[in-house]
Order: structure tokens, then C-alpha cells, then sequence
């Protein structure tokens, strides 16, 4: 083969659920036919925005204690305001972190969900981009 | 009418900074996949006097010595984020051409000026991470110009309106030929005996002389520095950069069957258009959607994207994969209004020599290749065509160590973030 598996720019994290379905039983169509519906796709849940989101796999356990563990994926609009209080992706020394922006009389934090990890204070000189907002954690059970 | 020509900013070294910060503010190059020569910049590196087209192997001392970052070219990255900045400028005006990879024209209201541009570049910088510049004039070649402009002048911060040009023909008359679109060094020398050596010369040159030096197509090039809109948005001038072809239905279409005999169609229309530039195409994208200006009608936009290993020109291999991106984008219970594809990452046939080994069964234009193959082998020996792929197998690996990660589009290859 030359040519290369597809590549999706939208994410293909589709779950094909048909809402009414029967068999087809032998010369007799199924009484549901009339009311067939389009199957459920996880994207129009999971994916407001397809151009402005990205996947961000999470390492480290400082988000713990908000449903946050490490391994799992992080569904981030970048087309969304960061707001006090929102879960976000920020870039701060070169990394990326993923953590709780806190806005308080003028002074901004990055903290963590996880009483082991102290909250970082923005310093004046320092640089936070908010790379973008969290909107849904996609968790495997285990 | 106005056109905009929206152009991404050092659009692959720009890719590569939205997912790498430590790339941010340091000197970036981007190699070529075949040949090891730098094809994409960032500022820094413009300024460090690296030109395009530099071959790497030579460079490396100054590259380390000048701390100059350097990645292979990942155009599964550069092809999904190109698509992202164009599905977030679709959606807020009335008709947009993708003219590459990192470039669009825009149908813009009279009322649509510099704020426009900069709402727009806001919100593609915001949604995507890629800077863009903004040029807006009444023709095509006027807004290519005037992003030129836009780019260069930076208390212009990107976007610069030509019809707000106090003076115009002043401007006009600090651009060389060779600087406008579609004239290129090649036109601009037959222009210059004729005295012709600024946009402003060629604005005001009699038409004739010019029909005479450059054709038709020169014509208007010169009747659109006229602020005389010739070229039209569908339009699709021999722009080396990617080629592209695509159509509204004249009817909604709901089957896959019909959607796949359009791109079909078009898809056979791009390989033609392929060897006749004698290209080869590296990388093949492939949209759908619906009509967008129906408040009725559910809305659907999706598109997809491949990496040719080895880069082609050969319709059947460009329709199978055109096909495929196609079935994984299409959805059920839309109205579809257009389909298309276009494709980059273009080399020279005949440059491209990387897969003469690996790859050589089951493919119509394999079969000559092997043939050559083997007649070399009888003719030159077994240790001449060891080399050469042996050669070729060493610089591959090494580039494959530094290509970035793909992103936004392998599950495996994910930015992480630190928690």
C-alpha cells in the first residue's frame, strides 16, 4: 500500500447507536422503518466546535480530586473565553499543564485538585498563555 | 466587492509552535521530506540570513551554532490545521477559495474592512494558534499584494486595507515585478526591456505591449493592478504550491454513490492537471458540505486528509484515496452541496526516487519503475543500487527523528499536558 492510513482532522470517536432498529423479517418491512433516526455520534456531544478542538492527553495526578487522572483525554476548545474558576490547558515554562484558572483581586492562579499540589501564583513577569478551556475528560474506568 | 487573501504566517513552523511552546521566540527550520533542504522558516531564522531551499547536511554547523531548531516537514500536522483555519474563516463570510495550504481569498461586503480582517484574524489565532495576515483590495492580485504589504510593514499588525491607500500608485511603485503574483521572475524579465519594472509601470503599460510579452493571462494581471477585478474567486490560477477542484451541486446530494462519482470525477481532473505539470501531489485533502445558507437544513462540514508515502500522479492510487477520505467523512441524513479535494506537498516527477525500493508491485506505474530497476541492477551491479538505497534508508530514518508528532491526528501521538 502507498498510500497512507486516513487521517480525520475531526475526531473519529464515533458510537453508532441506531435509536430504532428491527430485522428485516422475510417480505413483511418492519413497522419502525417510517421512524428510523440518525445514529447517535459521540463528536455532536463531545465536540461543539470541530476546528477550534484538540486532544490533550493528561499526565500527573494533580487533578485528581476533579475527575481528572492521568492517562486520560482531555477534550479543549480553544474558541472558548477563559473564565475564573474553568479547568484549562496552559502553557507556563515551556509545558503545557493542565490545571484550575482562579482569578482573585487581580492576581491569577493555576491550582491544582489535589491537596498535594500547592497553588501557583502568576508572577507579573511571567508569561500564562491559556492554551484552552477543558470542556470534557474523556475516562477510562479501571 | 473586496477580496481578502488571508495568509497564514510562516504557516508550518507556526504549526509547529501551537503544540511545541519551547519552539516559541527561537530560530525554526522546516526540511524538505526528499531532499534535506530547508523549505519553511520562522522569523528568526529569516533573519539569521537562512534561505530557502538551503541544504541541511551543509548547515549544520551554523544551525547548532545559532541554536536554529530543526524538524522534518509533518504534513499530516500542516494538512489538519490548515483545514481548522479554514473551517473557522468559512463560516463568517459568503464565499472563500482555498488557494493552498496556508492561503485563502474571501469574498468580502463593501462594508467588510480592516476591523473585519481583524476580527477574523483574531479568531484564527484564537482557535487555531496560527497568526495570519490579512490583505484586502478589489482584485485578487491587489490582495495578494497588499498582504505582502501587511506582512512587511509591522505597525500594520497583519492586516492592511488597499483601498484606504492614500497613494496608491506610490505604493505601487516600490513593488517589483518580480513581486507580483503570477509574474515571478520568469514574466518580469521580458518586462523589464520594455521598461516595465514596477507594479505601478505594469498598472500603467499599454495593454498590447503587455498581451504581446505575457499573454492573456499577463493582461490581467496588469488590468488587476488596475484595481479591474479579472480573476474570479472559483478561479484556480497554475500556483504550484497545491491544485485543487471542487464544485457546488446543482442539487442537494444525499447518497455516498453520487458524492463518490463527483470526487471521482474531480479527483481524475487533479491527476491530469498533475502530469501535465509534471507534479507529483504528497499529500491529498477531501471536504463535504452541506449548504451552509439553508436555515432550514441540518449543517455538516468535515474533511480528511493523507500523507502519501510516495508522493504521486497516478489517478487510480489519487481516486482510491480520495475515496477512502471521503467514506470516512461521509455522514448519513445531510443534503450535501459540494465535495472536493486539492492537493500539496508537491514535488518534481523525477525528484522523488525515496520509494523506487520499497515499493514497486501492484501499482501501473510500478511496474516500468521495477523494470528500470532491474536493468540498472543488470547494467551498473548489485553494489551501485545497494548504496543508493542504503543511502536513502539512513537520511530517512534520521528525518523521521525529527518530525513532530502528529498531533491532531494519531490517537498515540496526543500533546499531554502535566497534571
Amino acid at each position: 500500500m502507498t498510500v497512507a492510513e486516513p487521517i480525520p482532522f475531526e475526531a473519529r470517536l464515533s458510537l453508532r447507536i441506531p435509536l430504532v432498529s428491527a430485522k428485516v423479517q422475510a417480505g413483511f418491512p418492519s413497522p419502525a422503518d417510517d421512524h428510523m433516526e440518525k445514529s447517535l455520534d459521540l463528536n455532536e456531544h463531545l465536540v461543539r466546535n470541530p476546528a477550534a478542538t484538540f486532544f490533550v492527553k493528561v499526565e500527573g495526578d494533580s487533578m485528581r480530586d476533579a475527575g481528572i487522572l492521568s492517562g486520560d483525554i482531555l477534550v479543549v476548545d480553544r474558541s472558548l473565553t477563559p473564565k475564573d474558576s474553568q479547568i484549562v490547558v496552559a502553557m507556563l515554562d515551556g509545558d503545557f499543564t493542565v490545571k484550575r484558572l482562579r482569578q482573585r483581586d487581580g492576581r491569577v492562579f493555576l491550582e491544582a485538585e489535589n491537596v498535594a499540589f500547592a497553588p501557583i501564583e502568576i508572577s507579573e513577569n511571567q508569561e500564562l498563555v491559556i492554551w484552552g478551556i477543558v470542556t470534557y475528560v474523556i475516562h477510562q474506568p479501571r | 466587492m473586496n477580496f481578502a487573501l488571508v495568509d497564514c504566517n510562516n504557516f508550518y513552523a507556526s504549526c509547529e509552535r501551537v503544540f511545541n511552546p519551547s519552539l516559541i521566540g527561537r530560530p525554526l527550520v522546516i526540511l524538505s521530506n526528499n531532499d534535506g533542504c530547508v523549505i519553511a522558516r520562522s522569523e528568526e531564522a529569516k533573519q539569521l540570513g537562512i534561505k530557502m531551499g538551503a541544504p541541511a547536511f551543509k548547515n549544520e554547523a551554523f544551525f547548532r551554532q545559532h541554536g536554529v531548531a530543526v524538524l522534518s516537514s509533518n504534513y499530516a500536522l500542516y494538512g489538519d490545521m490548515s483545514a481548522r483555519v479554514m473551517a473557522a474563516m468559512r463560516p463568517v463570510v459568503s464565499a472563500m477559495e482555498v488557494y493552498s495550504i496556508d492561503e485563502a481569498f474571501l469574498a468580502l461586503d463593501a462594508a467588510h474592512g480592516e476591523d473585519f480582517a481583524r476580527e477574523i484574524r483574531a479568531r484564527v489565532r484564537q482557535w487555531t494558534g496560527i497568526p495570519v495576515s490579512v490583505g484586502i483590495a478589489p482584485t485578487k492580485t491587489l490582495a495578494k499584494l497588499a498582504n505582502r504589504l501587511a506582512k512587511k510593514t509591522p505597525e500594520r499588525q497583519g492586516v492592511l486595507d488597499f483601498t484606504r491607500v492614500t497613494d496608491s500608485d506610490a505604493v505601487l511603485s516600490m513593488v517589483p515585478c518580480s513581486d507580483i503574483w503570477g509574474i515571478g521572475n520568469r514574466f518580469s524579465t521580458r518586462l523589464s526591456p520594455m521598461g516595465i519594472h514596477t507594479a505601478r509601470d505594469l498598472k500603467y503599460a499599454e495593454m498590447a505591449n503587455v498581451r504581446k510579452a505575457l499573454g492573456v493571462i499577463g493582461e490581467r494581471l496588469a488590468r488587476e493592478l488596475g484595481g479591474v477585478s479579472c480573476l474570479t474567486l472559483e478561479e484556480i490560477p497554475s500556483d504550484k504550491k497545491g491544485i485543487a477542484s471542487a464544485k457546488s451541486f446543482g442539487h442537494p446530494v444525499e447518497t455516498l454513490q453520487e458524492l463518490e462519482e463527483a470526487l471521482a470525477t474531480y479527483t481524475a481532473r487533479v491527476g491530469e492537471k498533475l502530469r501535465a505539470a509534471r507534479l507529483l501531489a504528497g499529500h491529498l485533502s477531501v471536504f463535504v458540505e452541506t449548504n451552509r445558507f439553508s436555515a432550514t437544513q441540518p449543517q455538516y462540514h468535515a474533511g480528511a486528509q493523507t500523507t502519501f508515502l510516495k508522493p504521486t500522479n497516478q489517478t487510480s492510487v489519487l481516486i482510491a484515496a480520495a475515496l477512502d477520505l471521503l467514506r470516512s467523512i461521509y455522514r448519513v441524513g445531510y443534503q450535501y452541496k459540494k465535495t472536493g479535494l486539492f492537493v500539496t506537498a508537491m514535488s518534481p516527477e523525477g525528484a522523488v526516487q525515496l520509494s523506487l525500493f520499497e515499493d514497486r508491485v501492484d501499482k501501473p506505474a510500478g511496474r516500468p519503475l521495477a523494470a528500470i530497476v532491474d536493468q540498472l541492477n543488470r547494467k551498473l551491479g548489485a553494489n551501485t543500487i545497494r548504496y543508493a538505497s542504503m543511502g536513502t534508508r539512513d537520511t530517512w530514518a534520521m528525518r523521521q527523528n525529527r518530525r513532530s508528532r502528529k498531533f491532531t491526528t494519531r490517537w498515540s501521538e496526543l500533546p499531554v499536558a502535566k497534571a
